[in-house]
């Protein structure tokens, strides 16, 4: 009889471990498609921004068409990547930071529209949707981080398992360009 | 990333116990002083912290950002902090924006006020809009943001409510005690509880001069341990403890002290807003560590990691006792500091710029109009102006109002 009760006990603590560490892992999992999703409104913000962008910036600087259309290129392939995986999406987006660093340190040679009120305003739109992509980025890897180690550390890894958790893909930047700092010379 | 929050709880819980049994203490003594009824002390005690709470409940963050005389700003009033406080909500994965809140005061300081994640506010002087510039202000937003994100306003608010109540007690403890003193050992001796009275006599003092003394050290430690996290979570979000760093170190060399500030409100602001220049604030009585310990931590750190912090903590301190707790400190994996920003090619506003920002916009709050003349001068038109033109004092141009 005792033998019994001991027996529905253990099977009764195993159960609730069972549901605590299950519960635990879709609270990691719904807390990484939110930042997901975080990325994702930031990202839309860029591409909006960037026609707007083009339309103050075209006016002033003729001569950068080359500089102008890589922006508008990349923007393109962005959008394009933007059903695609985390790993694909990542090297698009990569690009067009690079693209947009790019036409910013160019704006440099041009006074006159540095003194642009809504080149100013979009200026710091643009600079802060950047930060806001990197912050919302910065969030969502070390929320894959943490899911990943609940997946894959004993002994959830074996509710994991059971129930079907995958681990998640870091959303990494592939641009090499946007690593360094980039160089500008005051001439 | 979080599990910091959890186990902090649990000490946080103690501490705040403490205090409590320490109120306890106090009611069920001085109610077997006064009506030979420990139990009468103890409901007395508990109905005025249950009132005092209730106000702290509903309307303490009003109280504070009332007392401060703080204004609400929108996104148009000033794209760029609501940017960085928006970039700082993204990086503590917070889920509802902060009301963000301007006090008209010269002096460099900011505090954060919210029970609950829903309604949040983070208020800054406009000083500190002035001097800062976006790192040091992303650093400065990410304490808060820490603040609101650990849970400290609802604890501080708990904790400096019990210690209120004791404050009160004490208070009004001393004052019958002294008044009645007299009467009541004659009456008592006569009644032969000679012994027993005297005990319950010499308690009830000690603890009327203690208790409020330790509640208060209580007090100043949790919020001592909650400045160092918060410091550490801000690390940690903007990847770049520097920035936070050298905003201290702007906060802490600024003379002017904020008008608004007292002893009970302290706590909240992220550097102490009583602090006099030159006094030694490594004591028990300090509601906020060191500056220039802060500094020095956050300058010594080698990661951006909760780890980074704690060993630049006992670097610093020659101690190797941990700030956060173990659990803690292993979730985040490695965390790389960010390079620093190259403000020519950020092309921030240099602080001219940001103080012409800041003051159109205090002129705004006070209903003033501002009309641009082409020669560069600005006007403030006030809202009791009548005319319905006005004429540029610097190049006679006719502006209509």
């Amino acid at each position: 009889m005792i033998a019994l009760y001991v027996v529905i006990a253990i099977v009764v603590i195993l159960l609730i471990i069972f549901v605590a560490t299950y519960n635990g892992l879709v609270r990691l999992r719904n807390q990484l498609k939110n930042a997901w999703a975080q990325i994702d409104v930031q990202l839309k913000r860029r591409y909006d921004l960037i026609p707007n962008l083009m339309e103050t910036v075209k006016g002033y600087m003729k001569h950068e068409r080359e500089t102008l259309e890589a922006v508008t290129k990349a923007r393109n392939v962005a959008q394009q990547a933007a059903s695609s995986g985390a790993g694909e999406r990542a090297k698009a987006e990569g690009e067009l930071t690079s693209a947009l660093a790019r036409l910013l340190v160019v704006v440099e040679r041009y006074p006159d529209l540095k003194a642009n009120q809504n080149f100013l305003a979009l200026q710091e739109e643009l600079t802060s949707t950047e930060n806001k992509i990197s912050f919302s980025r910065q969030y969502y890897n070390d929320s894959v981080l943490k899911y990943n180690n609940q997946t894959q550390m004993f002994p959830s890894n074996i509710v994991a398992s059971m129930t079907g958790f995958r681990a998640g893909e870091f959303f990494e930047v592939t641009a090499a360009e946007e690593r360094k700092a980039p160089k500008v010379s005051f001439t | 990333m979080w599990e910091h929050i959890r186990s902090n709880r649990i000490r946080s819980v103690i501490l705040v116990v403490g205090i409590g049994i320490l109120l306890l203490l106090v009611g069920y003594f001085l109610g077997l002083y006064f009506f030979n009824s420990g139990t009468g002390g103890l409901i007395i005690a508990l109905i005025i912290w249950a009132v005092l709470n209730l106000v702290a409940y509903f309307q303490g963050d009003n109280i504070l950002l009332t007392l401060s005389q703080a204004r609400k700003i929108s996104r148009d009033d000033y794209p760029r902090l609501y940017n960085i406080v928006e970039e700082m909500k993204i990086a503590s994965g917070l889920d509802k924006m902060p009301d963000i809140y301007i006090i008209d005061d010269l002096a460099l300081n900011a505090f954060a006020t919210g029970r609950d994640s829903n309604k949040t506010a983070v208020a800054i002087t406009s000083g500190l809009l002035q001097k800062l510039n976006r790192d040091e202000l992303q650093g400065v937003i990410g304490h808060e943001m820490a603040h609101i994100k650990n849970r400290d306003v609802l604890l501080m608010t708990m904790c400096s409510v019990l210690l209120g109540t004791i404050v009160i007690l004490a208070w009004y403890g001393s004052r019958f005690m002294f008044f009645s003193g007299t009467t009541r050992t004659r009456r008592d001796s006569s009644s032969g509880g000679g012994l027993g009275q005297l005990v319950i006599f010499i308690v009830a003092i000690v603890l009327m001069i203690l208790a409020p003394i330790m509640a208060q050290l209580i007090y100043f430690a949790i919020s001592r341990r909650r400045e160092y996290l918060a410091d550490a979570s801000s690390a940690l979000y903007t990847r770049y403890p520097e920035g936070l760093a050298s905003a201290l170190e702007k906060l802490a060399a600024s003379t002017s002290q904020l008008k608004s500030a007292n002893q009970a409100t302290a706590p909240m602001y992220i550097i102490n807003p009583l602090h006099k220049k030159g006094m030694s604030a490594s004591d028990l009585t300090s509601t906020h560590p060191p500056t220039s310990e802060r500094i020095r931590i956050l300058r010594s750190m080698s990661g951006a990691s909760f780890i980074d912090y704690d060993r630049a903590y006992q670097q610093v301190y020659r101690t190797r006792k941990n700030l956060i707790p173990a659990s803690a400190a292993t979730s985040t994996g490695v965390v790389s500091l960010r390079a620093a920003r190259l403000e020519a090619v950020e092309e921030e506003p240099n602080e001219l710029q940001r103080a012409r920002h800041t003051s159109d916009l205090l002129w705004r709050f006070n209903n003033f109009k501002t009309i641009t003349c082409d020669c560069g001068t600005k006007l403030r038109v006030p809202p009791k102006f009548k005319e319905s033109t006005i004429k540029c004092p610097h190049c006679g141009r006719i502006h209509t109002v």
